[in-house]
C-alpha cells in the first residue's frame, strides 16, 4: 500500500515535527564520523584489505624483511589521497548545501510574513516567492500575482529544459483574495516522497472559512518543484509540501552505480593471477626454506639457530616471502590509474574540436572511469531524432482534404497554391492552420518590441505554430485559459476547457476548447498517423492521407495528422467529470487519464497531414561511415514509424542501398506471424553471412514485443548475426531491452541519444553518450558523456577511446612488470642467502622504487600517441585491435611477465657475477642491481613510446638524473654505501649492453 | 552531484572560452622514432663496434691481474680417517679444541711479477653472511655512539651476556669474526702486512665510534670468532670494519691487508696460517688471496665476456639484416601489409 502524508497548511502546531526541516544536505560525512566512515569505505575494497594485512604483518619484527614504512608509508599516502579527494567534494557539497540551507526566504508564521533561512522551513509552511526566486522546497501553489492564477517557471535545474512551462494554483484557490493567503487553512493530502518529477498525484482540501468541500485534484501543474526559478511572473506563494531531502529533486539524487570496464575486469582478473601465483611462490619457498633450515641451517654455528623453536616457527619463513613478495602486486596501481583516467576525462573536456560551435558547447566527461571502453566499443544503439538529426524541425509539405501543398517547391510555406487558398479563405485550410495553431502546449512570449516567440516543449508543436504564423494565423497570446489567434488581422478567442496532454502509449494530444463567439465546444487533435486515422468518424475517405503519409515517410520526413470534431454539450460535461474524477485519483491516475481520454478521441473529422523536415546533422553519414569501417555494429531504435526510419537509415549510410544492401523486415501483430518472419529473416542472415553483403534487418515495436517475450533465443541469434538493425516505434523500456539484450552476449555497448525517452537506454548500456541537444540536458545528465553533435562520436571513440585504452594498457601491465622485476630478484636472491627470507634492498630503494622512479615515467605514458589522430581516422581499422583487446589479456601478459623474468635474470646474474668475490658488499650489490632495474625500466618506457614529447624526455631521463641525484644524497648521509655509486658508475656501461640487447 | 552545480557548470562551460594549449589538445611536438631497417641496422653496427673494444680492454685488465688462489682449510687439518664423514668429525672435534696447535705452513709460487701494492684476501665459500637471521643481528646506533650500549634489541641472539650484561659490538655479525692470521715470508724474510686503512673510510670516521670500546665481547658459553682488544675503540678495529660489512654472495672475499713490496716471479713465500676459524661445521672453504689489481678489480673476466658477446651478437645481427634487407627490400610504410588489406575476407 502506498504512504501518505497529510500536510496541514499554515499551521504551526499541527504535525510539523513529522517530517524532516529543509536543511539539505547532500554530504556523505560528518566531521566525527569522516574518519571512520571513510577508511570503511576504503577497506571495503579487496585490494586495500590486502594491502593492510600486508602492512600489519610487517609490524612483526621477526618476519618483516624491510622496515615497515615501506609498506605503510605509500599505504597511508595512497589512503590520504583518496581521503582528501573524498573531504574536498565532501567539503564543497557541505558549502554548495550552507549556501542554499542560509538562504533567506518569506514565509507565513502566525499569520505574519517574515524572513527566514531557507533550512527553517517546515513542511505546511506558506512561502512566498518573487520573480526569479529558486523555489527552496517543493511547493503546491496557492496563488500568484496573475489573476487567473498561472506562473511561468523555468525547470532547468530539474530536468534540463529551458524552455518555461505554465503552472496554475488549484482551482480551490482560484480567486482568492491576496489577504486571505495569510490565514488559508486545509489539508493536503499527497504520496510519500518520491523521485519522479513528472507526477505528483494529490489531493488538497481546504478548511472553513474558505469552504469548498469539494476535493480539489493536484497534479505536477500545481507545484514548484524544489530549484525551479519563478520567471515573468511577479510573485507566487505555496505551501511547502516535501522539504530537505525528501523533495523531488533530493530524492532523485543518488549515487549512480559505478561502471566497470572492460579494461577494469581485466586488471582485476590477472591481479587475481599474479595473488595465485605469489601464494604458489610463497609456499614453495617457504616450504623449500624450512627444509634448508633444518638440513643446513643448524649446522652453521655463526647463525646459532636454536633447537627448539616457539610453535609458529614453521609461519616464519612462509610469511616473510609472503611479504617479500608482497610487492607483487603493485600497490600504485589504483592510483596510477584514476590518476591517469581522470585525465583521459580531461582531455576529452578540453578538446578543442569537440566543441559545438554554435552553441559553444563543450564535450563533457560526467564519468570519468570509463574512457577505455570508449576504445572497446562493438555495438553503439542510437536515437534517431536529434541525435542523428538536428531536431530543427520544419515545416514543409502538409496535405489538405486531398490536395497536396509544397510538393513542386518542397516548401508548403512559398507554395502559390497554399498563398492562394490562405487568401482566398478555404474553410478547409483555415481549420486545418487554426489546429496547427491551438493543438498544442506552446507558450507565445511577446518582447517589448512586439515580436513574438514561441516558447515550446515539443520542437514539431514550434514548428507548426510558426508555420501557421507565417500562413498568417498568429497564436498571439494565452492569458490563463483564452488563446488569441489573430487571423489576417481579425481577433478569434477561445476558451481552453481542457488539455489531453501528449502520452507516448496514446501518441497524440488533443484539446478541448470552447468558440467565446459561438459557444461550441470544440476538440482538437493532432498525433501519429496510426493513432489518428484510424479514429475517423465513419464515412470519411483516408486513403488520400495514409498516401499522403506514405508518401511523406519515403521522403524521410516527420508526419502528424491533424484532426477536430464538435463536442455536444452533455457529451463534453458528462466526459467532464469523468476527466475530473480520473485527475483526482491518487492510484494509477496515469492509466486512468489515458482511458478517458480514449472515450473523447474518436471520430474525428480529418482535416490533413502536416510533414516535418528534420534535417539530419552535419557529418553523420561519414561517422557512421567511418565506426562501421572500424567494426563497430549499429542499431537505430526510434519511435518514429517504419518507412521515416528506413529513409533516414539510408541516407546516413546504415545499408548501402539495394543491389550491395538488403533490408529485412520482421513485422506483424500476432505471434505466428511474428516467428515466422523471424524464422525467415534468420534463414536469409545464415546464409548471407557467407558474402559480403551489407544485411539489416528492421522490426517495430510491436514484433519486437512479441519477439523478446516469446522467442528471444531466434532474436538473440538474430542480433548476434546482424550488424545492422533499425527498429521503429520502440518504447523507452524496450530500448533498455534491446541495450540489455546485447550486453546479455558479453557486448560492448555505447548508446548515445538526446532525449528523456533515451535515458533508461543509456544509463543501461556500458557507454552512455548524450547529446546536449534542444530537447534539453535530461539525457546528457544521465550520460557518461555528453556532447555537442553526434559527428564527435568518431572523435571520441577513434581518438579519445583509442588512446586511453592503449595507455591505460600499457601503464597497467607496466604496474605489474615493474613489480614482478624487483620481486624476482628479491626471490632469485633468497636462493643464494640460503632461503631465509633476507631482502636485497633496503627499505628506502624499494619504497622509492615503486612510488618514484618507476611511477613517473610511466605516468607521462599518458601522453603517448601511437598512431597520429588523422591516421587512425582515415584508418578505423585500427581499432579492430582494441576491441579485440589485443593490447591488454592473459597472453600479453604473460609476455610483461616472461620479460620481468627474463629482465629479473639478467639483471641479477650480470650483477652477481661482476660484483663478486671481494666487491660482494651487500649495500652495493643492492645498488647495482636496484640501478639495472632503474636503467632496464627506464629503457622499457623508452622503447615502449611511440612518440616522444618534451615532457616524455624529462620524465624519463630526468628520472634517471634524479635517482642518482638522490642516492647521491642519501649516501652522502653517514649512513649508507657512500663509494658504492663511484664504483658503479665505471660499471654502468656494462647495463648498457644488456638493455640493448633486449631490443 | 546536486543539479545546483551542474547549472554552474554548464553555464560556466559556455562562458569559458576554449584556452588553447598543446597540452591540452594533446598536440605537444613529438619525434616520433620509427624503426627503420637503417636505423636499426646502424644502431646495433653502433652497439657492437663499441661493445667490442670495451669488452677487449677489460678482458686483458682481468688478465694483467697476477692473483695466486690456495685453498687451506683441508691441508691444514691432515686427518687420517677414512671415509669422509669421520674425517669431517674429525675436523671439527680439531678446530673447537682450544689446546690444540693450529698453526700451519704452506708455500706458494709467485707466477708472474706481482707489483705493489698487492692485497692479501681471505675468501670464505658456502658462508650465508647474507642469511637473514645473521644479516639482521646488529645494532649500528651501539657501535656509533657510547651512550646507546643498551640498544641491543636487533642483535639477539648475541645482546646480552650471561650477566644480562649488553655485549659491545653486540650481534651474530660481530661474534662471528674471522680470527685465522697469516704471516707472510720470503725466504725467512718476514714481509709486513699493512693492516691500516683496509676498511672504508665512512666505517672509521661515522658508522663506528672512536669513543666505543669492546666490553663483554666473546664472554658467553659460546665462543665464536675472534676477540677484541677492549683498549681499542671500535673505529680503529679494521677487521671488525671489514668483516661488518656483511657479504651479499655466499663466496665473499674479503681484505685481510696490503703488502707494500713487489714480489718477484717465481719467489717462494712461505705462509704461517694460525687457522682458528671454524668453517669445517658446515664443510665451508677458506683461502688466502694474494692478488694484485688493475683498474677493472680484481680478476673478473666476466664484463668483458659479456661485452664480447653482446657486441658479436649484435654485429651479426646487423649484418643479417643487412642481408635480408638486400635481399628481401620492401618499402616502407606499403599500407598493403595491413592486416585487414592481406586478408579483407576475414572481417
Amino acid at each position: 500500500m502506498k504512504m501518505r502524508r497529510c500536510v496541514y497548511i499554515n499551521d504551526d502546531n499541527l504535525a510539523q515535527d513529522l517530517y524532516c526541516d529543509n536543511r539539505i544536505s547532500n554530504r556523505k560525512y560528518t566531521i566525527w564520523n569522516f574518519l571512520p566512515k571513510n577508511l570503511w569505505e576504503q577497506f571495503s575494497r579487496l585490494m586495500n584489505q590486502y594491502f593492510l594485512l600486508i602492512a600489519c604483518l610487517q609490524l612483526w619484527p621477526l618476519i618483516t624483511p624491510v622496515n615497515p614504512v615501506s609498506t605503510w608509508g605509500p599505504l597511508i599516502f595512497i589512503f590520504a589521497v583518496s581521503a582528501t579527494k573524498e573531504a574536498c567534494d565532501d567539503y564543497n557539497r557541505y558549502i554548495s548545501d550552507k549556501k542554499a540551507n542560509e538562504k533567506e526566504v518569506w514565509i507565513v508564521r502566525q499569520g505574519i510574513k517574515k524572513l527566514i533561512q531557507a533550512q527553517d522551513i517546515k513542511v505546511g509552511n506558506i512561502v512566498w516567492l518573487r520573480e526569479n526566486d529558486e523555489a527552496p522546497c517543493d511547493l503546491v501553489l496557492l496563488g500568484t500575482a496573475d489573476p487567473l492564477g498561472t506562473c511561468y517557471v523555468e525547470t532547468a535545474a530539474l530536468d534540463g529544459e529551458t524552455d518555461l512551462k505554465t503552472r496554475v494554483i488549484p482551482s480551490a484557490c482560484m480567486g482568492m483574495d491576496f489577504e486571505l493567503l495569510h490565514k488559508i487553512k486545509g489539508v493536503i493530502e499527497c504520496p510519500s516522497p518520491d523521485k519522479d518529477i513528472r507526477r505528483c498525484d494529490a489531493n488538497m482540501r481546504l478548511f472553513p472559512p474558505f469552504i469548498d468541500n469539494d476535493v480539489c485534484p493536484l497534479t505536477i501543474k500545481n507545484t514548484i518543484l524544489q530549484s525551479c526559478y519563478l520567471r515573468n511572473t511577479e510573485w507566487a506563494c505555496g505551501v511547502a509540501v516535501y522539504t530537505g531531502n525528501e523533495t523531488k529533486l533530493g530524492m532523485s539524487r543518488g549515487v549512480p552505480e559505478p561502471k566497470l570496464t572492460a579494461v577494469d575486469a581485466m586488471i582485476d582478473r590477472l591481479t587475481g593471477a599474479i595473488f595465485v601465483f605469489q601464494i604458489v611462490v610463497v609456499i614453495v619457498l617457504g616450504i623449500a626454506g624450512n627444509v634448508w633450515k633444518d638440513t643446513e641451517a643448524r649446522q652453521q654455528w655463526y647463525v646459532q639457530y636454536p633447537t627448539e623453536g616457539p610453535w609458529y616457527e614453521l609461519l616464519v619463513i612462509p610469511l616473510r616471502f609472503e611479504l617479500l613478495c608482497s610487492i607483487m602486486i603493485p600497490i600504485s596501481i589504483k592510483v596510477s590509474l584514476d590518476l591517469v583516467k581522470s585525465l583521459y576525462a580531461k582531455f576529452i573536456d578540453w578538446d578543442d574540436k569537440m566543441v559545438d560551435l554554435e552553441t559553444g558547447t563543450r564535450s563533457h566527461a560526467t564519468n570519468t572511469a570509463i574512457s577505455e571502453d570508449l576504445g572497446q566499443v562493438e555495438y553503439i544503439l542510437t536515437d534517431k531524432t536529434g541525435t542523428l538529426t538536428e531536431n530543427k524541425m520544419v515545416f514543409r509539405r502538409c496535405c489538405i482534404s486531398g490536395s497536396c501543398y509544397g510538393n513542386e517547391t518542397g516548401d508548403a510555406l512559398t507554395d502559390e497554391k497554399m498563398l492562394n487558398a490562405v487568401s482566398s479563405g478555404s474553410p478547409d485550410v483555415m481549420q486545418f492552420l487554426k489546429v496547427m495553431a491551438i493543438c498544442n502546449t506552446v507558450i507565445p512570449v511577446k518582447s517589448s518590441s512586439g515580436a513574438i516567440s514561441y516558447k515550446a516543449q515539443s520542437q514539431d508543436e514550434e514548428a507548426l505554430v510558426r508555420a501557421a504564423a507565417q500562413l498568417l494565423m498568429v497564436f498571439e497570446n494565452k492569458s490563463g485559459n483564452i488563446v488569441d489567434i489573430n487571423f489576417n488581422s481579425s481577433l478569434i478567442q477561445y476558451e481552453v476547457l481542457d488539455i489531453l496532454e501528449f502520452t507516448s502509449d496514446r501518441k497524440r494530444m488533443s484539446i478541448v476548447l470552447k468558440d467565446c463567439q459561438s459557444g461550441k465546444i470544440l476538440l482538437m487533435s493532432k498525433g501519429a498517423d496510426e493513432s489518428i486515422l484510424p479514429y475517423a468518424r465513419a464515412g470519411q475517405q483516408i486513403r488520400t492521407f495514409a498516401e499522403a503519409v506514405e508518401q511523406y515517410a519515403q521522403l524521410g520526413l516527420r508526419t502528424l495528422c491533424l484532426a477536430w470534431r464538435e463536442l455536444g454539450d452533455d457529451e463534453y460535461q458528462e466526459w467532464a467529470s469523468m476527466f475530473n474524477e480520473a485527475n483526482s485519483t491518487l492510484v494509477d491516475r496515469e492509466w486512468r487519464v489515458a482511458e478517458v481520454c480514449q472515450r473523447l478521441e474518436h471520430g474525428f473529422d480529418i482535416l490533413g497531414v502536416a510533414a516535418i523536415e528534420d534535417r539530419l546533422q552535419d557529418g553523420v553519414p561519414e561517422t557512421i561511415e567511418t565506426l562501421r569501417k572500424a567494426g563497430i555494429n549499429f542499431w537505430m531504435l526510434t519511435g518514429d514509424k517504419q518507412s521515416t526510419a528506413i529513409q533516414i537509415a539510408l541516407s546516413c549510410n546504415f545499408v548501402s542501398p539495394e543491389p550491395k544492401g538488403q533490408l529485412l523486415i520482421i513485422n506483424g501483430k500476432t505471434e505466428d506471424e511474428v516467428c515466422r518472419n523471424l524464422e525467415r529473416v534468420l534463414l536469409t542472415m545464415r546464409i548471407a553471412d557467407a558474402e559480403p553483403k551489407d544485411i539489416a534487418f528492421v522490426v517495430d515495436g510491436w514484433a519486437l514485443e512479441i519477439a523478446l517475450k516469446h522467442y528471444s533465443k531466434a532474436f538473440t541469434e538474430l542480433a548476434v548475426l546482424s550488424r545492422t538493425a533499425i527498429c521503429c516505434r520502440v518504447t523507452p523500456s524496450q530500448k533498455a531491452q534491446l541495450v540489455e539484450l546485447l550486453k546479455s552476449c558479453d557486448y560492448r555497448t555505447l548508446a548515445i541519444g538526446d532525449g528523456g525517452n533515451d535515458v533508461r537506454m543509456i544509463q543501461q548500456a556500458d557507454i552512455g553518450v548524450g547529446i546536449s541537444g534542444r530537447e534539453g540536458l535530461q539525457a546528457a545528465r544521465a550520460a557518461d558523456y555528453s556532447i555537442g553533435k553526434f559527428r564527435f562520436l568518431k572523435r571520441l571513440i577513434l581518438v579519445h577511446g583509442r588512446y586511453s585504452y592503449n595507455r591505460t594498457a600499457f601503464l597497467s601491465q607496466y604496474s605489474f612488470y615493474k613489480s614482478l622485476l624487483i620481486c624476482f630478484i628479491q626471490i632469485f636472491f633468497s636462493f643464494i642467502s640460503g632461503i631465509s627470507g633476507t631482502s636485497l634492498f633496503n627499505s628506502v630503494s624499494l619504497m622509492a622504487y615503486n612510488v618514484f622512479y618507476t611511477s613517473v615515467p610511466v605516468l607521462v605514458h599518458v601522453l603517448d600517441k601511437d598512431l597520429g589522430e588523422k591516421t587512425v581516422m582515415q584508418h578505423p581499422q585500427i581499432l579492430f585491435y582494441c576491441q579485440a583487446g589485443r593490447l591488454l589479456n592473459p597472453s600479453t601478459f604473460a609476455g610483461w611477465f616472461g620479460r620481468s623474468l627474463f629482465h629479473a635474470i639478467v639483471v641479477f646474474g650480470i650483477t652477481i657475477h661482476s660484483y663478486a668475490l671481494e666487491k660482494s658488499e651487500m649495500e652495493e650489490v643492492s645498488m647495482v642491481a636496484l640501478s639495472g632495474c632503474i636503467w632496464l625500466q627506464a629503457f622499457v618506457v623508452a622503447i615502449e613510446t611511440n612518440s616522444f614529447t618534451v615532457l616524455q624526455h624529462l620524465a624519463i631521463w630526468g628520472n634517471l638524473v634524479a635517482f642518482y641525484v638522490i642516492n647521491w644524497i642519501v649516501s652522502a648521509l653517514p649512513s649508507s654505501g657512500m663509494y658504492t655509486i663511484m664504483f658503479r658508475l665505471c660499471r654502468q656501461p656494462s647495463y648498457w649492453c644488456t638493455i640493448i640487447y633486449f631490443r | 552531484m546536486s543539479s545546483g552545480d551542474g547549472v554552474s557548470q554548464s553555464s560556466s562551460k559556455k562562458s569559458k572560452k576554449p584556452r588553447y594549449s598543446r597540452f591540452t589538445q594533446q598536440e605537444l611536438p613529438a619525434c616520433k622514432p620509427i624503426l627503420t631497417p637503417g636505423l636499426v641496422i646502424s644502431t646495433f653496427i653502433f652497439i657492437g663496434i663499441t661493445f667490442i673494444p670495451i669488452g677487449l680492454s677489460s678482458l686483458s685488465a682481468s688478465d694483467a691481474v697476477v692473483e695466486i688462489v690456495h685453498r687451506y682449510d683441508e691441508v691444514c687439518i691432515s686427518s687420517n680417517a677414512n671415509d669422509d664423514e669421520a674425517a669431517h668429525f674429525a675436523r671439527i672435534g680439531y678446530i673447537q679444541d682450544d689446546r690444540t696447535n693450529k698453526t700451519c705452513t704452506r708455500t706458494l709460487n709467485v707466477p708472474k711479477k706481482m707489483k705493489q701494492p698487492i692485497f692479501v684476501y681471505y675468501q670464505l665459500d658456502d658462508f650465508y653472511q647474507n642469511h637473514r637471521r645473521y644479516v639482521k643481528s646488529r645494532s649500528d646506533e651501539q657501535y656509533k655512539s657510547p651512550e646507546n650500549e643498551q640498544k641491543t634489541k636487533t642483535c639477539e641472539p648475541e645482546a646480552f651476556n650471561d650477566d644480562r650484561k649488553p655485549i659491545v659490538p653486540c650481534g651474530l655479525v660481530a661474534w662471528s669474526l674471522f680470527n685465522d692470521t697469516y704471516t707472510i715470508s720470503i725466504n725467512g724474510n718476514t714481509i709486513p702486512i699493512n693492516k691500516k686503512d683496509i676498511a672504508w673510510r665512512s666505517d672509521r670516521t661515522h658508522k663506528f665510534g672512536s669513543n666505543v670500546y669492546p666490553k663483554n665481547f666473546q664472554t658467553r658459553g659460546l665462543i665464536g670468532g675472534a676477540k677484541l682488544n677492549e683498549s681499542i675503540p671500535l673505529s680503529e678495529q679494521e677487521d671488525l670494519l671489514v668483516w661488518m660489512r656483511t657479504a651479499a654472495l655466499p663466496n665473499f672475499r674479503k681484505l685481510y691487508g696490503r703488502i707494500e713490496t713487489d714480489l718477484e716471479a717465481n719467489d717462494k713465500i712461505t705462509v704461517v696460517i694460525q687457522n682458528n676459524y671454524n668453517t669445517y661445521s658446515f664443510d665451508g672453504k677458506k683461502n688466502l688471496v694474494i692478488s694484485t689489481t688493475t683498474w677493472i678489480g680484481g680478476k673478473n673476466d666476466f664484463l668483458g665476456k659479456i661485452y664480447i658477446t653482446v657486441g658479436g651478437i649484435c654485429l651479426f645481427l646487423a649484418i643479417a639484416f643487412i642481408l635480408v634487407y638486400l635481399l628481401k627490400p620492401r618499402p616502407l610504410g606499403d599500407p598493403a601489409y595491413l592486416s585487414w588489406n592481406k586478408d579483407p575476407a576475414s572481417y
